[in-house]
């Protein structure tokens, strides 16, 4: 009972919406939003389950002084702080959640993010090179595309927009297109093999 | 030969230097480079342009800080060009950090143009689910979303009394960083319901959407802060996009140099060799 049980509501589930996705009627359409709210709801246990679990996680770090375990003060108490600030004054423009999420969270934030720049820009000059046939094509697409991506670029040359339009219209889109035909059937067999009971590692993690 | 080898190895911190003063010199003093509008960012102008006032669009914050600088501007010339045209906007978050970003881009345009919360627009927040969320709020966005992102319930505001789900929806744009987001109402919204649907993109993901927009999936695409750009020039309104092009070009232009010098030095060593 403890497999068959779980294997039932997977395919009953499963099965239920695939056919409502084809027959939008009457008894399947309510019963997709029914599922759609039951996920909602599931949802936000899974996230309260995610935030106890790294709690837990960062208070035995602290607990037992483990490497890093200053780190786990600084986020515990950033939780601490933007949980109270959230739950007592809630998020509303000009209240403390609002303030501290503009004056903390976004200039940390996007400082780590544009910290990128610097070290795109070393990598480009230490390890871009035009080793093979394959690296080299590689290497002027990118160059290309980024100039016709700025206005400098068209700046120096009128047609380099279009050159860059006609490399992301045709051989990236080809490509693109390989890649999530190939996702598609991937997640489509997969889909099936949960569905159908044959894909059981979600059961038991075997 | 040494100094090719030293050429090549040179310190990074002289690379992280020259980087940002390639960034913060053009900001300083702008160089007002002249921006070209590509097709699919006048793709979503036009899909805007031709709704009548009165229509509801709704607009889904899918990002977080990290990616502000390429996606807010052009989430707020969107806002702009929504409010200018007396375009009601629904706003909803599939990103629990999209939501500040969505309420600063509603204040902004809301301030320029008298528009009032509640009337015009407004920001029902941020719900756990991704591609679940869109599923439910395309059937019915009250039971999904029952109240705005304050904790009041939608019932008390005017904008909500007409819009029941996505049937009363003109069009969808989602301004998006990655996952959950542009995928989600392309499957749910456009592929099951019909909607139209528009995106605005960091420049690094814009390359994935292109096969969505050849197949007409997509009713335009901004990619990263040249489609902000881009798009601010169509409504003649300057921002954050215009303002930072001159930074990128430099910072593009930069790099590429440097990518060409190491493979010259690249390529001179092996032949010496």
């Amino acid at each position: 009972m403890k497999k068959e049980v779980p294997l039932i509501i997977t395919f009953v589930a499963g099965m239920i919406m695939i056919v409502q996705y084809f027959v939008p009627h009457w008894p399947f359409s309510n019963l997709q939003q029914m599922f759609n709210n039951w996920f909602l709801i599931i949802t936000v246990f899974a996230l309260i389950l995610g935030i106890l679990n790294l709690l837990k996680n960062h208070i035995e770090k602290v607990s037992r002084r483990r490497k890093g375990w200053l780190y786990s003060i600084v986020l515990m108490t950033g939780f601490m702080i933007m949980g109270v600030a959230g739950f007592v004054w809630g998020p509303a423009e000009g209240r403390p959640f609002d303030w501290i999420y503009w004056h903390a969270h976004v200039p940390m934030s996007s400082t780590m993010f544009a910290l990128l720049a610097f070290f795109v820009a070393s990598a480009s000059y230490r390890a871009f090179r035009a080793r093979t046939a394959e690296a080299t094509l590689l290497l002027v697409s990118a160059i290309l595309v980024m100039m016709s991506r700025v206005p400098l670029g068209s700046y120096m040359w009128s047609q380099l927009p279009l050159i860059g339009d006609w490399i992301m219209s045709y051989p990236n889109m080809a490509g693109q297109r390989a890649i999530m035909i190939g996702i598609a059937l991937g997640v489509v067999s997969t889909s099936l093999r949960i569905i159908l009971g044959i894909e059981r590692t979600y059961l038991s993690g075997k | 030969m040494k100094v090719l080898e030293r050429l090549e190895k040179i310190d990074r911190r002289y690379v992280f230097i020259l980087i940002l003063l390639a960034v913060v010199i053009p900001l300083l003093f702008p160089i007002n480079f002249k921006i070209e509008v590509s097709e699919p960012v006048a793709m979503l102008y036009r899909t805007v342009e031709e709704l009548s006032p009165g229509s509801c669009v709704l607009f889904s914050f899918d990002y977080g800080p990290s990616t502000m600088p390429e996606v807010y501007p052009m989430n707020l010339a969107l806002v702009r060009h929504c409010f200018s045209k007396d375009i009601k906007v629904i706003g909803i978050a599939l990103w629990p950090e999209g939501v500040q970003f969505g309420n600063e881009a509603f204040r902004v345009a809301a301030d320029e143009y008298g528009k009032e919360y509640g009337i015009d627009y407004i920001n029902l927040g941020y719900k756990a689910g991704g591609v679940v969320v869109v599923s439910a709020a395309a059937e019915d966005i009250a039971t999904t979303f029952p109240q705005d992102y304050t904790g009041r319930s939608i019932e008390e505001f005017p904008i909500m009394t007409e819009v029941k789900n996505f049937d009363n929806i003109d069009l969808i744009v989602s301004f998006s960083a990655g996952d959950p987001g542009t995928r989600e109402y392309i499957r749910i919204a456009q592929g099951r319901y019909g909607k139209k649907v528009g995106t605005g993109v960091t420049a690094v993901s814009a390359p994935a959407f292109y096969p969505y927009l050849n197949a007409g999936q997509l009713q335009g695409l901004l990619g990263g802060m040249k489609g902000a750009a881009e798009y601010e020039t169509l409504i003649q309104q300057s921002g954050l996009g215009t303002s930072g092009m001159d930074a990128q070009s430099i910072a593009h232009g930069l790099i590429i140099f440097f990518i060409v010098l190491a493979n010259v030095f690249y390529i001179a060593g092996r032949r010496k060799k």
